[in-house]
């Protein structure tokens, strides 16, 4: 990652051009199955020798219980609730994702700045203000966006974990149905991801296939970022 | 929304008034806001007040975080981003929307002139809070910081807290130098925010009765051709217990 950059106003205090590792995105809507892919993709480059460490949205030692205090509130505006995200993931950039990259680990990010972006998108058909905002984080070296239909989406959803009042988006008064609220927020969401795919250059995998398809497509895709980036205990010689 | 600086510009469209005091601490900025506060009221004004990083949310995680000392300049900025956002939406809108006049010690100019010192890019921290709205009148208290160490030190506080005193940038050991020199820093930055955004500057050496005359004529102007609110006395409260059983039976 040496020539990482920052997406816009970046941390000025903080100098990344000493990071080593790469950093990854796997991005997607609710219930697509990031974090079963996740999982594999960890213990597949364990096996391999790399250092792997795994950072998941409102997983930050400071705001996740904040967050999960202001959702059960469900008072939340459209800013304050997209700058609790945002400052969870500062605090997961800071505190996490560069320590590690700096080490030379493989920083696996379950959701990145995207899911902000497509979020704070759809409640308020304002895309500047939240991009602007994370201006700060990290152009990771690969995205990957399990892409999905909302019909089969659905569907999976029910099918595991059921349907929750954020994920469905009720707090943006779609309607008073789950099960259409459900639908219309993630269509919403979805049509996001897709418009940013090309914008970003997310690697699109399509979610539909089966799990091992899907895992063969993410390391076909992540193989290559990890060529000029030599396993620790690697078996292979790779002059220094 | 392509620039972030609305606010330099376009004014609310509420009803209200939104009048603001920025200053280091040390300024008595907060004192000629309570007077103020006072004279509105025994005017007849509705007023609500609201203070910078009150939230009750977000004031919980910020003491965490100060207290782990994890926070970094831009986790600090945004959560008090966050704060502000929250009493914008819940506490500020609601009564401007209503007619009546809201005073808030600090605004945003306390974000661009701390955040900045702190570490994080100008423009990043401006574009933040680019939700904000525009005040109708921003007063700035403007003091030498030996007069603002000296008044701190006399008060009933005695001492720096850590984060006042800038304690976190380890700029010096030494408390009260390190609030000389954290403070000298937000005193600079000030300066350029009252030329950017053109704040009332009042000099907050003078007396406080003196400060507080000036402020007041100021106000009554800027008041000119505002309708107040009358209030409607709390009488909702009243309303409401007409329906509880009473206790004793």
């Amino acid at each position: 990652m040496a020539d990482a950059r920052f997406f816009g106003d970046g941390l000025k205090y903080l100098n990344p051009s000493d990071l080593k590792g790469k950093l990854i995105a796997i991005e997607g809507t609710d219930g697509v199955g990031r974090t079963t892919h996740l999982e594999m993709l960890q213990e597949w480059l364990e096996v391999q020798g790399y250092g792997v460490m795994t950072t998941g949205w409102t997983r930050s030692n400071l705001m996740s219980k904040t967050i999960e205090v202001a959702k059960a509130g469900n008072i939340l505006d459209r800013w304050s609730l997209s700058l609790l995200y945002a400052t969870d993931f500062a605090d997961r950039l800071e505190h996490q994702i560069i320590p590690a990259l700096r080490s030379g680990f493989v920083v696996l990010a379950d959701r990145y700045i995207y899911t902000a972006f497509a979020r704070d998108f759809v409640r308020s058909a304002d895309r500047t203000w939240i991009r602007n905002v994370l201006g700060f984080a990290l152009i990771p070296d690969l995205v990957c966006y399990l892409r999905i239909d909302v019909e089969t989406l659905a569907l999976r959803v029910i099918e595991t974990t059921g349907m929750n009042y954020w994920e469905s988006g009720m707090d943006l008064r779609l309607g008073g149905d789950l099960y259409d609220s459900f639908k219309k927020y993630q269509s919403l969401l979805i049509g996001e991801f897709d418009k940013m795919a090309p914008e970003f250059r997310f690697n699109v995998v399509d979610a539909r296939k089966s799990p091992e398809e899907i895992q063969n497509e993410l390391r076909g895709y992540i193989l290559p970022v990890l060529q000029n980036h030599k396993p620790p205990s690697g078996t292979k010689a790779v002059p220094s | 929304m392509s620039e972030s600086h609305l606010l330099t510009t376009a004014s609310h469209p509420h009803p209200g008034k939104l009048i603001i005091v920025e200053g280091i601490d040390g300024s008595g900025k907060s004192t000629q806001l309570q007077l103020l506060h006072k004279w509105l009221e025994s005017k007849g004004h509705k007023v609500f007040f609201t203070e910078w990083n009150s939230s009750e949310l977000v004031k919980e995680t910020t003491k965490r975080g100060k207290k782990s000392k994890s926070l970094t300049p831009t986790t600090f900025s945004l959560l008090h981003a966050t704060d502000f956002a929250s009493r914008l939406y819940h506490q500020i809108l609601p009564p401007l929307k209503a007619g009546m006049i809201v005073l808030a010690d600090r605004y945003i100019y306390t974000a661009f002139a701390r955040d900045v010192v702190r570490g994080v890019a100008n423009e990043w921290v401006r574009k933040l809070y680019a939700f904000a709205i525009k005040p109708d009148m921003a007063f700035y208290f403007n003091v030498p910081i030996e007069v603002a160490i000296s008044r701190l030190l006399r008060g009933t506080r005695g001492q720096f807290k850590y984060y006042e005193a800038g304690m976190d940038m380890d700029l010096s050991p030494d408390v009260t130098e390190s609030f000389r020199l954290f403070q000298s820093r937000i005193l600079a930055e000030y300066d350029k925010i009252v030329e950017e955004y053109g704040l009332l500057t009042m000099d907050a050496t003078l007396e406080i009765e003196t400060q507080q005359e000036h402020m007041r004529a100021l106000v009554e102007a800027a008041l000119r051709g505002y309708k107040p609110r009358r209030g409607t006395y709390g009488r909702r409260t009243l309303f409401w217990r007409r329906f509880e059983v009473p206790k004793s039976e």
